[in-house]
């Protein structure tokens, strides 16, 4: 199977335009956005990592923007491919998760609790 | 005196059954050979005096003329994100790194009640995320064919581990081919079940709508038993399936004929190795003289599968990753702030591939994205869904190369992330639409294994296992094995 072009479609008119419009759209990722992105993620990249991230990203987003020449007016998503109805079961009381078992990985805790650093701090947003 | 070093799980439990050698003695071969074969970098953790103990309580109990299942005593190993209680679990993932499970996983919980004994943990891309096993903070697992080349992945590990003769059975996860592809590559059979055929409870999450935990082995009717053993709806799991577990093993009739193989013709134009094609076309030829027919089929959404399929699996991956936060479990970077904590300890603890698909999946997650992206790929996987039904009426499995070329050497693809989601092409369809697909050895090319792909009805993996079973029957490929270069003196 040939994998799919990173190109322009061949659609024409008002279609054509809106496709260029949209692709544009879908491939319009900069070292900006890309650190906004992080940001949202909780992960810090360097500068060279931003640039790198950047051009990858394009490529995929690129590629992935194919997807725009399928019409899916109408059609519903599927979460899970199989499942007609979710199982349900009894709703009988079990034991949970003995606490101390439950804290054996944690970095540092406190008896029954997770200690953290303090969460305000001049420096956050 | 040494037993043969590629004997099926079958064999052994006859040889079990007659006494002629005990669970310790398999087990302990296992991990001898597990130790040898270091350099090919297949096993990230061997826990042998709890494999040693399980051996020993599976020798009494045979003596006492008991046996749990057909894999009572066996060696069998597992992928290192699938969590058994008191072991290390860490996804090859420096973020993880001392983290010791506090719970079964079901899969592992119903190994445990067969009796099979687990020796270790194989290696795998970071968070499952990867085609080649060189995404690991283990190093990179190697093929035991060429050790220059990749076992695939992610699951590589374990499709190493069964091709190199350590374990007959070994289980992996499959979200876009991480069970097929290795399979392929290693020429085993690997099988990824429809989904919600097995529980993921205990399967630590990379996309939640489409992971499967699924067996390797080098024989089909191996995989039967050892899918058997780990499927059926677990309460613990709101998305495996009520659906009552068939007999596999029995389903391995020998016969194909009267059955309909469908040849997609998207899959057979150009974009794969020709020789590779060459092989597969000739594996369908093979069934046919066995008494099947074959009729080409159409599945005109397949071109679109990549690229909704890493749509899809980015998103959910980059929600499911959230938990790695150094609060609870895992790593954790020294910093004055929470934030500044989350931050540290995520950068320093996930490598650059699962950045890179974090970083896609909050990016078509992010506000006024959601519907362009992740709810249109959800979309293209309904079309893709109709196409295998459409194309199931006219057939009753189809056939298709497992990957577009045979392993590949270490280090070739890393620089083109978009070149290496691409040796994921024939795979990714069977997750995107929830069916059951089988990878089985079907020749060679230039001494490499090729894997011939077969994909089947929602819930009919006995088709699949019957069809490659009764292509074993009259094939040979499964018992050619590499030689054991990776054992120094051996």
């Amino acid at each position: 199977m040939r994998p799919l072009p990173r190109s322009e479609p061949t659609a024409s008119g008002e279609v054509h335009k809106a496709r260029r419009r949209y692709v544009a759209a879908m491939s319009r990722i900069n070292p900006a956005e890309v650190e906004r992105i992080a940001d949202l993620a909780r992960l810090e990249l360097g500068a060279d990592e931003v640039q790198r991230m950047t051009a990858e990203l394009e490529a995929i987003l690129g590629y992935v923007a194919a997807l725009e020449q399928l019409d899916t007016t109408g059609v519903e998503p599927t979460f899970h491919p199989i499942l007609v109805t979710t199982p349900l079961r009894d709703d009988v009381a079990a034991p949970p998760l003995d606490p101390t078992r439950a804290l054996a990985n944690a970095p540092e805790r406190s008896g029954t609790a997770f200690v953290v650093p303090k969460v305000l701090d001049e420096d956050e947003r | 005196m040494p037993r043969d070093r590629f004997e099926t799980a079958l064999a052994q439990r006859a040889a079990l059954d007659a006494g002629r050698v005990s669970s310790a003695e398999l087990v302990e071969q296992s991990l001898a050979r597990a130790e040898a074969a270091a350099e090919l970098g297949a096993f990230v953790h061997l826990q042998p005096e709890r494999a040693r103990a399980e051996a020993r309580a599976a020798d009494a109990r045979r003596a006492r003329g008991e046996r749990l299942s057909p894999l009572d005593g066996i060696p069998v190993a597992i992928k290192d994100l699938m969590v058994q209680e008191g072991e290390p679990c860490t996804c090859a993932s420096r973020i993880l790194e001392g983290f010791v499970a506090p719970y079964q996983g079901t899969a592992v919980a119903k190994l445990q009640a067969a009796g099979a004994v687990i020796v270790g943990r194989t290696n795998m891309d970071e968070f499952a995320m990867g085609s080649s096993n060189e995404h690991s903070i283990y190093g990179v697992a190697r093929n035991p064919w060429d050790p220059a080349r990749t076992p695939g992945g992610s699951s590589g590990g374990s499709a190493a581990a069964v091709a190199a003769g350590i374990v007959p059975i070994a289980f992996g996860s499959d979200t876009g081919g991480s069970i097929r592809q290795p399979a392929s590559h290693c020429g085993v059979v690997g099988m990824k079940p429809s989904y919600g055929r097995v529980s993921r409870y205990g399967l630590v999450a990379f996309a939640s709508s489409l992971d499967q935990i699924g067996p390797f082995a080098r024989t089909a009717s191996d995989c039967a038993l050892a899918l058997a053993a780990i499927a059926g709806h677990d309460p613990a799991d709101s998305t495996s399936l009520l659906e009552a577990v068939p007999d596999y093993a029995g389903a391995l009739r020998g016969d194909v004929s009267g059955l309909v193989i469908g040849m997609p013709r998207e899959y057979f134009a150009e974009g794969a190795d020709p020789a590779v094609l060459a092989r597969v076309r000739e594996a369908v030829a093979e069934l046919e003289r066995a008494g099947a027919k074959t009729r080409e089929v159409s599945l005109p959404h397949a071109p679109y599968a990549i690229a909704a399929y890493y749509l899809i699996a980015t998103a959910e991956a980059s929600s499911n990753l959230a938990r790695y936060d150094g609060v609870r479990f895992g790593r954790r970077a020294q910093a004055r702030s929470l934030g500044e904590m989350y931050r540290r300890t995520r950068s320093e603890g996930f490598g650059a591939e699962v950045k890179r698909r974090i970083l896609l999946g909050t990016y078509v997650l992010s506000a006024g994205y959601y519907d362009a992206y992740y709810r249109k790929a959800m979309q293209v996987r309904t079309l893709l869904r109709r196409d295998f039904e459409q194309a199931f009426r006219g057939c009753d499995l189809i056939a298709t190369p497992t990957a577009p070329e045979v392993a590949f050497r270490i280090g070739e693809k890393t620089a083109d992330p978009l070149k290496m989601y691409l040796s994921d092409i024939y795979t990714v369809s069977a997750n995107l639409a929830g069916i059951p697909g089988l990878s089985v050895p079907c020749g060679f090319v230039n001494g490499l294994p090729v894997g011939l792909q077969l994909l089947g009805r929602a819930l009919d993996e006995a088709t699949l296992l019957r069809v490659a079973d009764a292509y074993q029957r009259c094939t040979s490929w499964h018992e050619q094995h590499p030689e054991p270069s990776w054992e120094r003196g051996g």
